[in-house]
């Protein structure tokens, strides 16, 4: 019987297993950043421990970074955190890209760019979203920051193994929809904690048809569905996006690691503890209403009523999400009008995100109400984006073009939605406060955020698109 | 971390589903570097509203709910973000039993490090604790040795991996039990997949 890329994965990584037990499983690349390490590596001290192989580290400054203004941090707090991250990086012999170094970005967004993120490897950071990783075929996964200190001390960690899930996308996906309406109908459609305890294969052309960057955004909210991670076999597409990149093997290294990493896909006999489908038929431009990633439906759509749920639980949640987020049962999501325009995260602040809503903006200006920002995942990012003149369709439509970072997705930095007001958020979580005390989120993809701005309001964009992005 | 076995205490019903780890501990009390000191912003946008004054119907403010040690919420408790800094909260406000239908994976995690004992039992049996808890107050006393919780006179019984159940009644240093696998470790790393 043929075995799936989650099996093949994890055994090759068991050190050593002994039933009953969690299995100890060596870790390939671990990322850091400032918010979740600090205790780690004074743990390390406390114990005269060291990093066992910093070679695998790479560490990088985005949670709390300011995106305008630098290098000025305003913040002490943050500031501290900041330096705290390059003082231990030196002391332990971490490599880091720190504020201002070219490689310097969202930790998730800089792993693939530099090629340090590849199939078959296991990745780890404290950080939930790291499961953006496994858009290349690796199992990537979040972790808290006692496991930090794990990983640094030994370079593996205890893990159970996880079940197996396959969500087959099936179909051609229609004109407009993007990867984010993919991943977030999966999660309306099967529910914020489907995913518990399982790592989750997306199969389907639909998902192979995608490009790297919009993998990434599917696995990158695999943990929005309660998925330990979330990963799809590498093809074509993902072996040519890694070739020439700065970690990447190079030469006839590049050739052998290849031929390894197609072997790892799923073999077509491949079997899964569940299997769920979804028919592209069923996606539309999603827009979120409520106060978890589960709480959307497509833009033609209202606002839930109460009657539609038969569980009591339900309805109490829905009225507590719409009494936080101030809507009204049956409010057409096209009604809803916005005070902020976010494009950014780790989820959508790559460079074809940014070409996809500067697409739908070109010509056009921000709604007068609306105070909208651009965040690029990456320096490398907003240099490439800045060469194609992208800055320029942006700024010429009234948006602010930052410095990059974390920023509006969990405003730890200055970059804050004041409450009460809505944002259309390219982020991942809608969570009551995320974006501020009192700000209500609405999470969306890039081409409907920037519609969002023009229009001040939701609507459908693809009725003002005029080709397919 | 401290080991744990037998806690007695009131429970505390939080009558939620999806309580995520932003609501545990608001991104704003992350910017600390100690492990320790979480506790007073713990659930904080649900204890205090925008003055700082405390909101008197939420649990946590409730007199009859003080020194409570055992925390008793609804299914897929601790989802979303990896932040650690929401067990310590928990820890440090006093908590060191958390009681749900289901646990997120990496919450679920964190618990075990930290000397949290993470307790899933059915939905029905949940319900019947949040409602028995709002209602009056409920003492209960776990017993991890046994594996059971025990309130009003009826025994729950849980199940949990021997190999946390062990680290927990110990109070392990993880790291110092793994480091007597390093031949492990070091032979693995002889063989390893490596293309740069």
């Amino acid at each position: 019987m043929g075995k799936n890329i989650i099996e093949k994965v994890w055994d090759q990584h068991v050190v050593y297993h002994e039933d009953g037990k969690p299995d100890l499983l060596y870790i390939d690349l671990h990322l850091l950043h400032e918010v979740t390490s600090p205790q780690a590596f004074e743990g390390l001290r406390l114990n005269h421990r060291k990093v066992r192989r910093p070679d695998l580290c790479f560490a990088t400054m985005d949670h709390n970074v300011p995106t305008k203004n630098l290098p000025i941090i305003n913040d002490p707090i943050a500031k501290t955190q900041i330096n705290t991250l390059a003082k231990n990086c030196e002391e332990f012999g971490v490599p880091l890209a720190d504020m201002g170094h070219p490689d310097q970005g969202i930790v998730h967004v800089i792993g693939p760019q530099l090629g340090l993120t590849q199939p078959g490897k296991t990745i780890v950071c404290g950080d939930s979203h790291t499961s953006t990783h496994g858009a290349f075929g690796a199992i990537a996964f979040g972790i808290g920051t006692s496991e930090v200190e794990h990983v640094l001390s030994t370079q593996t960690l205890w893990q159970s193994k996880p079940k197996t899930m396959q969500i087959h996308v099936k179909g051609e996906l229609g004109f407009g929809v993007t990867a984010k309406d993919i991943i977030l109908a999966i999660i309306a459609k099967f529910g914020i904690d489907v995913g518990t305890g399982h790592i989750v294969e997306f199969t389907g052309d639909a998902i192979h048809k995608l490009s790297m960057e919009e993998r990434m955004t599917i696995c990158n909210m695999s943990i929005e569905a309660g998925a330990k991670a979330g990963l799809i076999s590498p093809d074509e597409i993902t072996v040519d996006y890694i070739k020439g990149r700065k970690y990447a093997p190079q030469g006839d290294k590049f050739e052998e690691a290849k031929k390894y990493w197609l072997s790892l896909a799923s073999d077509p006999d491949a079997t899964y503890n569940k299997t769920l489908v979804i028919e592209t038929s069923e996606i539309e431009p999603f827009v979120t209403w409520g106060t978890n990633p589960s709480m959307g439906s497509g833009v033609s759509k209202t606002v839930p009523y109460a009657s539609n749920y038969t569980e009591e639980s339900d309805k109490q949640a829905l009225k507590k999400a719409l009494t936080y987020m101030d809507l009204q049962e049956g409010t057409p999501l096209t009604d809803i009008e916005i005070q902020h325009v976010f494009i950014g995260s780790c989820t959508n602040s790559r460079l074809h995100d940014l070409r996809a809503a500067a697409n739908v903006i070109k010509g056009k200006h921000v709604h007068p109400n609306v105070r909208a920002i651009v965040v690029p995942g990456s320096h490398s990012v907003k240099k490439l984006a800045e060469e194609e003149g992208i800055d320029k369709i942006f700024k010429d439509a009234g948006f602010e073009w930052r410095e990059s970072g974390c920023s509006m997705c969990l405003a730890m930095n200055e970059d804050v939605v004041p409450a009460g007001e809505r944002c259309a958020s390219t982020s991942n979580r809608n969570f009551e406060g995320r974006q501020g005390t009192g700000a209500r989120t609405h999470l969306v993809s890039p081409p409907m955020a920037a519609a969002a701005a023009i229009a001040g309001h939701f609507v459908d964009v693809r009725e003002i698109m005029n080709v397919p992005v | 971390m401290e080991p744990i076995n037998i806690v007695k205490s009131v429970v505390t019903p939080l009558n939620r589903k999806n309580v995520d780890t932003d609501q545990i501990i608001s991104k704003e009390f992350l910017k600390r570097i100690e492990r320790t000191g979480f506790g007073q912003f713990v659930f904080y946008h649900w204890r205090f509203d925008q003055d700082g004054q405390p909101i008197e119907d939420f649990v946590l403010n409730q007199p009859k709910y003080k020194g409570s040690k055992i925390l008793v919420a609804h299914e897929n408790f601790g989802c979303g973000s990896s932040r650690e800094h929401a067990p310590w909260a928990i820890l440090d406000y006093g908590f060191n039993v958390v009681v749900a239908p289901s646990f997120a994976d990496i919450f679920h995690n964190n618990c075990f490090k930290n000397g949290i004992l993470p307790i899933e039992l059915k939905v029905s049996e949940i319900e019947e604790l949040l409602a028995k808890g709002e209602q009056s107050v409920l003492e209960a006393e776990v017993n991890l040795q046994n594996q059971t919780l025990t309130a009003d006179g009826k025994v729950y019984h849980f199940e949990i991996n021997p190999y946390y159940k062990e680290m927990l009644l110990n109070g392990w240093d993880e790291i110092a039990l793994t480091f007597k696998y390093e031949d492990y470790i070091k032979n693995y790393e002889k063989k390893r997949v490596q293309f740069s």
